[in-house]
């Protein structure tokens, strides 16, 4: 795709603000609308863009198929990690109140890491999905 | 505020029509790879549409996902199996008849549908009250919606993301290959 001169430099511009919107809506998601769904996906479309330009394999080099696998499963044994803290502390499974000595820094504190395991488990899978994909039409 | 109003409706006949346009459009036509492109627009079209209807939550995920993720995926699926739509066999007096009758059935109950935005309807009267008094002081953040799906929803929300991941897993079951190469 050397000749795209255009969309190599307007991509080149925009991946950095991409991935950065991808951050605002992941840690502003509590006062803003956005959360960790929304922001897996943006940072995912954002590598997506990328290996649109430089190539799968470029893209694999930087966020490669195994980590991206890792980190599936990592988000969701993060998430179900704060339910078991939240039990060993004395209350029920994802009650983010007992997890500070305040019960609304607790929740906040809660929210913001479960939604950062959403956050993660998406933005793999849709990764994962993407790379197979990939890897399967170069083959 | 009369004005506000107008702009409004028009805003809204404007998008519902383009929406019913590109909905038809994608069934007319017959390259798949032009359908694809067509859905990307109706994705758009709907996130505006849930944007208006006060859901930016739904309108930022429908805009991601909708209109960009599965565009991207579309269009590889596309690669393999070509962008010619093949011709449909057999009779469609059947899927016509069904269509009619489930399309006119929705469209009969709609009417007794509450309005918009109404005040005493079984969905505003059941948990969401208490969810919003409640969740300034016991929460404490601006976001509703966030402290739901997060928080009094949390054990949902945790079965959503498990279901993400089993969509990778069986995608990768699929499709995958597992010999070296792939360990990286």
């Amino acid at each position: 795709m050397n000749e795209h001169i255009i969309v190599r430099t307007i991509i080149r511009v925009l991946v950095p603000f991409i991935l950065m919107f991808g951050f605002y809506i992941q840690f502003h998601g509590e006062y803003s609308p956005g959360g960790g769904f929304q922001a897996g996906v943006i940072w995912a479309a954002a590598f997506i863009v990328y290996s649109l330009i430089h190539g799968l394999e470029d893209c694999m080099s930087i966020i490669p198929f195994g980590l991206v696998r890792f980190l599936a499963s990592f988000g969701v044994l993060l998430y179900a990690f704060v339910g078991i803290v939240a039990m060993l502390k004395g209350g029920e499974f994802l009650n983010y109140s007992v997890l500070t000595k305040d019960a609304v820094h607790g929740q906040q504190l809660g929210i913001m890491i479960i939604e950062l395991g959403v956050g993660i488990t998406v933005f793999s899978v849709v990764m994962i999905i993407f790379y197979i994909f990939g890897m399967r039409a170069s083959s | 505020m009369m004005d506000f109003i107008d702009i409004a409706s028009l805003l809204n006949f404007v998008m519902l029509f383009f929406l019913v346009l590109t909905a038809l459009a994608v069934v007319h036509v017959k390259n798949l790879l032009i359908s694809t492109i067509l859905l990307s627009v109706f994705s758009l079209l709907m996130a505006a549409q849930y944007l208006v209807l006060a859901a930016p939550d739904v309108a930022i995920t429908e805009a991601a996902v909708g209109a960009g993720i599965s565009t991207i995926l579309l269009l590889m699926t596309l690669f393999y199996v070509g962008h010619e739509e093949k011709k449909t066999a057999g009779n469609l007096f059947v899927p016509i008849l069904i269509f009619t009758i489930v399309g006119s059935a929705l469209i009969f109950v709609t009417f007794y549908m509450p309005e918009f935005g109404a005040e005493f309807s079984p969905a505003q009267m059941h948990v969401a009250p208490y969810y919003i008094t409640n969740s300034p002081e016991q929460i404490g953040i601006p976001n509703v919606v966030t402290s739901i799906l997060a928080s009094y929803r949390g054990f949902d929300t945790m079965g959503e993301t498990v279901v993400i991941l089993t969509a990778a897993i069986a995608v990768m079951l699929l499709l995958g290959r597992f010999d070296k190469k792939d360990e990286s």
